[in-house]
């Protein structure tokens, strides 16, 4: 018989977002520099578990992950069955801002990839200078949404194997079987219900463009595997040009979720990254 | 290298209905649909899962739910073993221009993964005959 523990460790956390509190789970492995990441829209935190047991990592990066309210192990706040779920950049932030204050995370690199690519643009913009840097995986400064999705909130669709199928294609072709399923297998997890109140941050309450466009000195990395199709290595070289010093990194043979898709690939990309925060 | 895509069309029947984790996740699929490469029409039927033989060439009158449609050459690098930026996914192919997919997209989305699947086989059936 053989077993193997890995270092990740997971513990719950009571935590004031807006006034209201939250039981949220968090998982991390490593010492060192806090690294703060953040899942994709239906998702959760196991996105990042490849990152938390590569000690190429974890040997100067505390690799922290959280689950947002409603996703993976975190609770929805009380009375969650009479209302509906539509995260808003204003929570998604205050919640990602008193995670870091009630750990009491110095200076922290956040790192998210899709919604959580996008969201760290804003945070760049408010709060760059009490960050080390910000590393934007499959993000942009706005939403672009490219087809009509008013069928989304119809209950046949209501379906986790419906979320997976939606996002299949999103996972590069050179992603191995293994990884792309488990990546898949988060879409199937998750309640429908949270994707689509995710979208409606992702698609709608997420425009950073424009106004002063001030990050603070924070190094802003934005990172697109090339065969993402959602946000696109145009929107991300596009939104790199509108942010001071921003610089876009498109990754070959990568898609939408390069951490969990094909872990091995991200991670010739994203070390250099950090060797350079570091 | 291209692919006679009438024959891969032809072929497609028999490996769908032969694929038990196919016909698992298609059980409750029954729709009829419209694949268009350029010129030509593809008519894909569908019950409970099994896929009737498909029928080829236009056929006035012929209903569908829904159609996707796209040039020859766009269909071709769908089918690549490992498809170029933008061709790897009915989706890609819609975001990039590629593929017009029109009707009623519901049965569609419904039965998404089992009809994904059955679109990608023939990259599989390509790769498996090593061509």
């Amino acid at each position: 018989m053989s077993a193997a523990i890995e270092p990740i460790v997971g513990r719950y956390l009571h935590l004031d977002v807006l006034g209201e509190m939250h039981r949220i789970y968090f998982e991390e492995a490593g010492a060192g520099i806090p690294l703060l990441c953040l899942h994709t829209a239906g998702a959760h935190s196991s996105q990042y578990r490849h990152l938390m047991c590569d000690a190429g990592v974890t040997d100067r990066f505390r690799v922290l992950a959280f689950d947002l309210p409603w996703h993976g192990k975190s609770n929805p706040p009380p009375g969650w069955q009479d209302m509906e779920y539509r995260l808003t950049s204003a929570f998604y932030v205050a919640a990602i801002r008193a995670f870091i204050d009630a750990l009491g995370l110095a200076r922290p690199v956040v790192m998210g990839c899709s919604m959580g690519g996008r969201v760290v643009v804003r945070l760049a913009m408010e709060c760059g200078a009490s960050l080390r840097a910000v590393i934007g995986l499959e993000g942009s400064d706005h939403p672009s949404p490219w087809y009509d999705d008013s069928w989304l909130e119809r209950p046949e669709f209501l379906r986790g194997d419906f979320c997976a199928a939606l996002v299949s294609g999103l996972v590069a072709p050179q992603s191995p079987d293994e990884p792309r399923w488990e990546t898949l297998w988060h879409y199937y997890q998750s309640a429908a219900e949270v994707f689509r109140g995710d979208m409606h941050f992702y698609r709608t309450d997420s425009e950073y463009r424009g106004g002063q466009a001030h990050t603070h000195g924070c190094p802003v990395y934005l990172m697109t595997g090339e065969y993402d199709y959602s946000c696109t290595p145009q929107l991300t070289r596009e939104s790199a040009a509108r942010i001071p010093g921003a610089e876009a990194i498109i990754m070959q043979g990568l898609g939408h979720f390069p951490m969990s898709e094909n872990p091995a690939r991200f991670r010739d990309y994203l070390l250099p990254v950090l060797e350079r925060i570091a | 290298m291209s692919i006679d895509i009438n024959a891969q069309m032809q072929a497609l029947p028999e490996r769908v209905n032969a694929d038990a984790n196919l016909q698992r996740i298609g059980r409750y699929c029954s729709v009829e649909f419209l694949l268009q490469c350029g010129d030509h029409s593809f008519y894909l039927s569908v019950d409970r899962g099994r896929l009737a033989p498909v029928l080829e060439g236009a056929r006035r009158m012929r209903s569908w739910r829904f159609a996707l449609r796209a040039a020859p050459a766009s269909w071709q690098h769908f089918w690549e073993p490992v498809p170029a930026v933008g061709y790897n996914d009915i989706f890609a192919m819609s975001r990039y221009g590629h593929l017009a997919i029109e009707g009623d997209v519901g049965p569609l989305l419904e039965h998404l993964r089992y009809l994904k699947a059955v679109l990608a086989l023939p990259r599989v059936m390509r790769a498996q005959a090593g061509a």
